[in-house]
């Protein structure tokens, strides 16, 4: 039962099993890498590849982590739908033509792009939403089908948008679309951390009407939810989590189906602890993504999207096999 | 106590209801009747401003609701709503405890409070050792009782019930009056019940109201309003009255 004293116990011993993973998985990020840096006394070169390049990067990681699994959480408990995720409705691609638009548009000014980014997140996800919703409510069908036909719009207007670009630009934007962590810098980490912090606590204030709502809308309007209320701050906090996400390090996908689900399966639906523990689940899950995509067959590199949607994409054909 | 006055909905343009006029007085069950289409639901909704009222007001405990937010409405008013599922697995203790959303702030955990309301409720409901079943494990009357279970725990003063007796089986159907009849003695609140079945209206609730077309067709005590009359106007069946030979209610038989 909840809210036992042995139901507080567990909800203890999994948050401090989570912070120590996170510990132990950024430790192993900074560590290992295609140059090796020696712990104990390192020479100026690997300590400036230490502290210039691999911390933003790991760093960073760990907050686009953050930020896309607790957007998830919060998405998966508004539309009642455990698929729902800011990559497959769409969300992620409408802040990556954002941040695209913000280059184009704005150049190099780098407020411009995740505030572009975070624009594009919320106008698909209103599209995606509105879509979905028919008189007869909303099945996951629709909600996927709509997440489609967003996803693939607006990747077409991108293609459009890179072919205009020229070459060298390109190639970065292609790793980039896909997931990519290399052009990490302190700047956009801060940021990031900022709106991965903020944002969790917004959506984690929503999450006792969460739970009501993940139930039905109707029974949370009979027990006093404010849903329309609700649904908007979830939708635009969501919103902008996806895009400072984004506009940082790329679409990385199913971040936000993966984590959430297997916290679920550990510890029930509550979103008062999913919500919360997301975020730091899913800040593992990108550290760990992305040092074995700087790794495996390294010097090379992957996009650590790549690694994410490796895991991720039989995952959701299982849920919704299951569903 | 609640007082709707010459409340009026509109669905998308279409009028549903037209000038009712009810009350739901505390220690006592109001059974809401009439054939499909007849705006039963549509008045339990708009009982908790669930569906936007056009005309008239609704007082609850002389306050007027129109000014009321829906946590304030919903500290006064509980819902037993039709059933629904969700693809989420939710624990029967959960479930209770998602009624006491309007008690505490939302981040906030339960209070010992909460907790013991839904033990109460959960004593009350007979589901002691259901506690942390999940709610996808139930059967049909099990979990109507459960949400019976969540609109008790809220402890409010005013309790609606869509059709709570709709898919149970003769005993369940019993059990579900008889707890929202206790309820209402103990805790001197008030009912509002949406059935189709006229012989459980006239054993349990105090008074019946009739709808037809969206308007108050006859209302009072239900052997006053169960007339072959009434019934033959409202529902098109004709029916043969009698008494129950166990209570010596009104009894009514479906003449085939």
């Amino acid at each position: 039962m909840m809210v036992t004293r042995d139901h507080l116990k567990s909800r203890n011993r999994i948050t401090v099993l989570l912070a120590a993973c996170l510990v132990l998985s950024l430790g192993l990020a900074l560590a290992v890498g295609s140059e090796h840096v020696a712990i104990f006394g390192p020479t100026d070169q690997q300590r400036a590849i230490l502290f210039d390049i691999r911390m933003p990067r790991v760093f960073l990681g760990a907050c686009v982590g953050a930020s896309l699994a607790a957007a998830g959480a919060g998405l998966q408990a508004l539309l009642r739908n455990p698929l729902a995720e800011p990559y497959l409705l769409g969300v992620s691609n409408g802040a990556a033509l954002g941040t695209m638009l913000a280059f184009v548009v704005a150049g190099e000014y780098v407020f411009a792009r995740p505030i572009f980014a975070i624009v594009g997140a919320g106008i698909a996800s209103t599209v995606v939403f509105q879509m979905a919703r028919s008189r007869s409510g909303m099945n996951t069908e629709r909600l996927v089908l709509s997440g489609v036909i967003v996803t693939t719009f607006l990747s077409s207007i991108i293609v459009l948008l890179t072919t205009v670009l020229d070459a060298a630009r390109l190639r970065s934007f292609t790793f980039w679309l896909l997931g990519d962590l290399s052009q990490s810098s302190y700047q956009g980490f801060y940021l990031t951390l900022f709106s991965a912090i903020g944002g969790t606590i917004v959506i984690t204030s929503q999450a006792r009407a969460l739970n009501l709502m993940m139930i039905g809308e109707r029974d949370a309007l009979d027990f006093g939810v404010e849903v329309s209320r609700v649904r908007l701050i979830v939708f635009a906090t969501a919103s902008a989590l996806v895009g400072t996400a984004v506009a940082a390090s790329g679409s990385v996908g199913y971040v936000g189906l993966i984590v959430p689900h297997l916290l679920r399966l550990a510890i029930g639906s509550d979103n008062r602890l999913i919500i919360p523990l997301s975020a730091v689940a899913g800040a593992i899950f990108v550290v760990l993504a992305d040092t074995a995509a700087r790794t495996a067959i390294a010097p090379r590199e992957l996009p650590v999207g790549a690694i994410t949607a490796l895991i991720g994409a039989p995952m959701f054909i299982y849920l919704l096999r299951r569903n | 106590m609640l007082e709707a006055k010459h409340i009026c909905v509109e669905l998308s343009g279409r009028p549903v209801l037209q000038d009712i006029s009810l009350r739901v007085e505390s220690r006592e069950i109001l059974a809401v009747l009439g054939s499909n289409g007849a705006g039963k639901t549509t008045l339990l909704r708009a009982f908790n401003r669930v569906v936007p009222v056009t005309a008239g007001t609704i007082d609850i405990d002389g306050r007027n609701s129109a000014h009321m937010s829906r946590r304030e409405i919903a500290r006064q008013i509980s819902v037993v709503a039709q059933e629904n599922e969700t693809k989420f697995p939710v624990s029967v203790m959960e479930f209770i405890l998602s009624g006491r959303f309007v008690h505490g702030g939302s981040f906030g955990w339960e209070s010992a409070a909460d907790i013991s309301a839904a033990r109460e409720a959960l004593e009350d409901c007979d589901l002691i050792k259901f506690g942390n079943r999940m709610m996808n494990e139930l059967s049909g009357g099990e979990r109507q009782r459960v949400v019976l279970a969540r609109a008790i725990a809220a402890e409010t003063s005013i309790l609606l019930l869509d059709e709570p007796t709709a898919n149970l089986d003769l005993s369940n159907q019993a059990l579900m009056f008889r707890l929202v009849r206790r309820r209402c003695i103990e805790r001197g609140i008030g009912a509002a019940v949406i059935t189709h079945d006229l012989n459980l209206a006239s054993e349990f609730a105090d008074r019946a109201v009739l709808l037809k077309d969206g308007s108050v067709f006859a209302t009072g005590p239900p052997s006053d309003v169960f007339t072959p009359q009434n019934i033959a106007a409202v529902y098109g069946v004709r029916v043969f009255l009698d008494k129950n030979p166990a209570s010596g209610k009104v009894r009514v038989t479906n003449v085939f």
